[in-house]
């Protein structure tokens, strides 16, 4: 029982296969592909293994404090920001086997062509809480 | 209204559904819901016989939801409006629901969820708050165990070691919730070791009481780790520890011994001595050597080092480390206790922040990071 994080990013993983940006699909491809999130969110729920999904639009902004009674500095978005994540999915399972699984299977998303985008992800563990028996 | 009480009774009353004709996945659903109209009913109107009164309710309930069930083609057979009392059972309905619950086909995590509804009568929610999912993933994975379970007989006898790695997971994984997983699975263990006679059983209980004692002085008031060595020895709970290391006496006397009286042994040892510089570790390093005798485990063996660096020099410990996996889960922190015991000061900061880089949860990486902290902050000055 461990909960996994599930990233997906606009930019900043390797390329992937069927590399074709969204835009440039049919919007039927892009209802397929939608509705392959939806259906894979759904099946995960019944596995009993769903914890959270959620998208993120590309544009952010930076924002840090800038001292005493002065209203935070913000600055951004930057074109050149290397690491730009899409959204993500919260898993919770058996095992570190079965998040690669899983993560396999989303990958698989259909893009261009219908054919499966072989998407990169990114699997990240969640820090859990202490185990009470450590000696 | 004792809620303890009341979720005690949940494995009788969902055996004697199972006994009158219902199966399985029907009869704990009647039994959930009779439960949460429990919770709504008794503190304005107790009923004097409390099980009697579940079974009732339960038992209607059932016999609803079959009838809505039209494409149940069996419900005339088996639904009687007044059911004659089912045969005695052979073996206890409340050790036949633990076994059910853990049957191995089961993940742990389908086990844990299965077990804490149908036999500790905890609701879908508060499994799901205590496990930090939504509610309804946990009812999916609760249905799904349910549905994997339901061509097992209920009268078939199981494994006690499958039930005992499930309420072990209980107690040591659980989130600090609105549920008290620790003492949830505490109360699941004493109950199932008044149904069945085992020594093992017996030690994971002990193992358990012997660990709850300590818990209000593991962590500091901020939620930070407090090791073993630190924690206020005046503050342990002296009950739970008597109780645990009677219950574990007991059991070793049978002679058949087992990796939960291992280790509630060796917790016996550290709850037994009154200072840490006065722990016993040579027995300790002892009851290792049972352990991993008895399971091979490489964790086993990493906790041994830590022993036998303790009882006979952190040299020794040092030694018996270099014979492990260094990849092991905590290795570096074991490496870095060990190197600081032994004087190396710098070996054991660098290992320290490398075991925080590593560790598999918040309270551990940041005890780990104040640990290399203060020997940089040392070496600095």
């Amino acid at each position: 029982m461990a909960k996994y994080l599930l990233l997906k990013h606009y930019r900043g993983a390797p390329a992937p296969v069927n590399d074709v940006p969204m835009e440039q699909w049919t919007p039927e491809e892009i209802s397929a592909h939608v509705q392959f999130m939806h259906d894979f969110a759904a099946q995960l729920e019944r596995t009993g293994e769903f914890v959270d999904g959620m998208a993120l639009a590309p544009e952010g902004t930076w924002v840090r404090y800038d001292g005493e009674g002065r209203p935070p500095v913000t600055d951004g978005p930057f074109a050149e920001t290397k690491d730009l994540i899409a959204g993500w999915m919260v898993i919770d399972v058996d095992s570190y086997e079965r998040a690669i699984e899983v993560a396999g299977e989303l990958s698989a998303a259909p893009g261009a062509g219908g054919k499966p985008i072989h998407e990169w992800l990114e699997v990240r563990p969640f820090l859990a809480e202490p185990p009470t028996i450590t000696e | 209204m004792d809620e303890a009480l009341l979720r005690s009774l949940t494995p009788g009353v969902i055996g004697i559904l199972v006994r009158r004709g219902a199966d399985f996945a029907a009869a704990e659903d009647a039994v959930q819901d009779a439960l949460v109209e429990a919770v709504r009913v008794w503190p304005a109107d107790p009923p004097r016989d409390a099980k009697g009164w579940l079974v009732t309710v339960a038992w209607r309930r059932f016999l609803d939801a079959t009838r809505a069930d039209t494409a149940r083609r069996r419900r005339e057979d088996l639904v009687d409006e007044e059911p004659p009392p089912g045969p005695a059972p052979a073996v206890d309905d409340t050790l036949q629901l633990y076994f059910l619950c853990a049957q191995p086909s089961l993940t742990p995590s389908s086990a844990v969820a299965l077990t804490l509804r149908a036999v500790g009568g905890l609701t879908t929610r508060q499994i799901a708050q205590a496990y930090l999912v939504p509610e309804a993933t946990m009812a999916q994975r609760i249905s799904r165990a349910k549905r994997t379970v339901s061509s097992v007989r209920f009268d078939r006898p199981g494994d006690v070691a499958t039930v005992l790695r499930v309420l072990y997971l209980v107690f040591n994984e659980g989130y600090s919730g609105d549920v008290d997983l620790a003492a949830e699975a505490i109360r699941l263990t004493r109950q199932l070791a008044a149904v069945i006679d085992h020594p093992e059983v017996a030690g994971l209980l002990a193992l358990m009481l012997l660990h709850h004692a300590r818990r209000a002085t593991r962590t500091a008031p901020d939620g930070s780790l407090v090791p073993l060595a630190e924690q206020d020895r005046s503050r342990w709970d002296t009950g739970a520890i008597a109780e645990g290391v009677g219950i574990l006496q007991a059991a070793l006397a049978r002679d058949r011994l087992g990796e939960f009286q291992a280790q509630a042994a060796i917790a016996a040892l550290h709850a037994d001595a009154p200072t840490a510089g006065e722990t016993d570790w040579v027995q300790i390093v002892e009851w290792y050597d049972e352990l991993v005798r008895l399971t091979g485990s490489p964790v086993v063996r990493l906790n041994r080092a830590v022993a036998v660096g303790e009882a006979d020099g952190p040299p020794a410990g040092l030694a018996a480390l270099a014979e492990l996996d260094g990849s092991l889960p905590r290795h570096a922190a074991v490496a870095a206790y060990l190197h600081e015991r032994n004087g190396d000061a710098a070996t054991a900061a660098r290992l320290y922040a490398e075991a925080a880089r590593k560790a598999p949860n918040l309270a551990e990486r940041d005890y780990l990071t104040r640990q290399a902290a203060r020997l940089n902050a040392r070496r600095c000055r």
